[in-house]
């Protein structure tokens, strides 16, 4: 298990010895047909700790990220989430176990999509709801909570990220950066154990990119538990606790952010980065 | 022309419109919708048997006559046994018609919703039908109506057909006057001014609500 990196500025005690850490995957396979994109991945992710993915176009990062989710079925591979105390949830949550080798059913998938929340590259916000709409229909509609409790939460939330004023709004009304914080603020509303970041940016124009990488930022910062695919080197080297570098359907390299994006050491990765700060 | 004619004529026709044509496309089309959506979702279950039933289904809807639709179920079904009134034999024929046109332009609607928001449904927690209830079907909605619009508005002319299985409605309201008056240019030429102002409100209604939804449409 990778070490929590201690410069990395989290601010939250996590991470620490002993404790499970919230995620934990072993030997991730996935192929689509002949197409093989996961060759057997593991993933820790310490309580608090933030892990960013990054690696070429096609190296299966995206899918990582949502077999994680339950939007696709590895064909192997286990991911076992931690027991959640309820201090966030509301309620408690059981130790969860997944192996993909079996058939998985659909209370497995809901299970195991209970754990997380995705922010989406696209936002893929709900274009018939309003901002508030957005952010409760999970809490309501899945959770079954009462309402009253959800639209105060996530007033509180969308106040957070600086749109509580347009919490009437429709997704069209507003610029990507916004739609994106909605995105997730719609995703922390469900109190995840694991918030699971696709390329929250890239999809921003670049003036729009700094207002969510703040929000994010202050995530990591508050002890969320997170793994984010990202092109941002600079914001994994600022945020991430480890960064994990892929390519082919393989880990080719991890460890602190510090090293792996600042020194590493395999030829592919050092490649890989500095083609991407050349291009920035 | 006998204006006196047209004018008498005038109320019984409204009134067998206002009872017999009016209703008889509300309910036809509502039950119709009910089978399309249950036509359509067979289509796009996955279930490749089911998904060959509504493709015959459609297939032969699409491809035989109203009229011959509305024969087989009035005059045909009794030789079976099943002996039918004409308003129940019409309601049945043209649900069954809506049924078979509206499934294709459900389904098209469904499709067109973009993947990620089943993505987005199953992440916030949702089953399959919930997210198809609440985040698909209103946006499917949305872009269905103005095709749907058309299916309605043919569907009002349409009903003209059931006078012929004896359903007393607009137009056989205007066969029998004209029989009994000889005065046939005048009175189908009436009957054909009340199903277009009918189908001019339906648009102008069609063009406002399209107008209304269009905002929301995802992109
Ligand atoms: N649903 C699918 N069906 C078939 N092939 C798929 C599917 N999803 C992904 N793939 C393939 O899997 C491979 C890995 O895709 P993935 O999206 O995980 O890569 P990525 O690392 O996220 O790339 P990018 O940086 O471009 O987002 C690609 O070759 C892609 O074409
Ligand atoms: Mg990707």
């Amino acid at each position: 298990m990778s070490p929590t990196d201690p410069t990395a500025g989290s601010t939250d005690s996590a991470g620490s010895d002993g404790e499970a850490p919230v995620l934990s995957v072993r030997g991730l396979k996935k192929s689509f047909g002949t197409n093989t994109v996961l060759r057997g991945i593991d993933l820790d992710v310490p309580r608090g700790s933030v892990v960013a993915l990054i690696g070429p176009s096609g190296s299966g990062k995206t899918t990582i990220l949502r077999s994680l989710n339950g939007l696709e079925i590895p064909d192997a591979g286990t991911v076992a989430v931690a027991g959640d105390d309820g201090g966030s949830a509301g309620s408690t949550r059981p130790p969860l176990a997944v192996d993909f080798a079996a058939k998985v059913g659909t209370k497995a998938i809901a299970a195991l999509r209970d754990r997380s929340a995705m922010v989406f590259q696209h936002y893929n916000l709900f274009p018939h709801m309003t901002v508030l709409q957005n952010v409760t229909e999970g809490p309501i509609q899945v959770h079954k909570r009462p309402r009253a409790q959800v639209v105060a939460e996530a007033e509180k939330l969308l106040d957070r990220v600086g749109l509580l004023e347009k919490k009437d709004a429709y997704p069209f009304e507003l610029s990507g950066g916004q739609q994106q914080r909605v995105g997730i603020v719609r995703a922390l509303a469900l109190k995840p154990q694991l918030l699971l970041f696709d390329e929250p940016t890239s999809a921003l124009d670049p003036e729009l990119v700094g207002d969510v990488l703040e929000v994010i930022k202050e995530l990591a910062d508050e002890g969320w538990t997170m793994v984010m695919v990202t092109h941002e080197l600079a914001f994994a080297r600022q945020t991430a606790d480890e960064v994990i570098f892929m390519d082919g359907g393989v880990v080719v390299e991890r460890g602190p952010a510090q090293e792996v994006l600042r020194a590493p050491k395999e030829e592919r990765t050092q490649q890989f980065v500095r083609r991407l700060l050349h291009e920035f | 022309m006998n204006l006196d004619l047209a004018l008498r004529s005038l109320g019984p026709m409204l009134l067998e419109a206002v009872r017999g044509t009016i209703p008889l496309t509300l309910i036809s089309f509502a039950l119709g919708l009910l089978i399309a959506l249950l036509i359509a979702l067979m289509r796009i279950s996955g279930n490749s048997i089911l998904a060959a039933i509504a493709r015959v289904y459609v297939s032969i809807i699409r491809g035989t006559p109203l009229l011959v639709q509305l024969f087989v179920i009035f005059y045909g079904l009794p030789s079976l046994g099943i002996k039918l009134d004409p308003w129940p034999s019409a309601v049945i024929a043209f649900s069954l018609n809506v049924g078979g046109y509206a499934a294709e332009i459900i389904r098209a609607a469904i499709l067109s919703v973009p993947r990620g928001q089943w993505e987005a449904g199953h992440t916030i927690g949702m089953s399959r039908g919930q997210t198809l209830l609440r985040i698909i079907l209103p946006q499917a909605a949305r872009v269905s109506v103005p095709p749907l619009s058309n299916t309605f508005i043919s569907l009002v002319k349409d009903t003209s057909l059931a006078s012929l299985i004896l359903v007393t409605e607009l137009f056989r309201a205007a066969q029998q006057v004209a029989a009994f008056s000889q005065e046939f240019m005048l009175l189908y030429l009436e009957a054909a001014l009340i199903y277009w102002v009918i189908c001019l409100g339906l648009s102008t209604v069609q063009s406002m609500l399209e107008k209304r939804l269009d905002r929301y449409v995802a992109h």
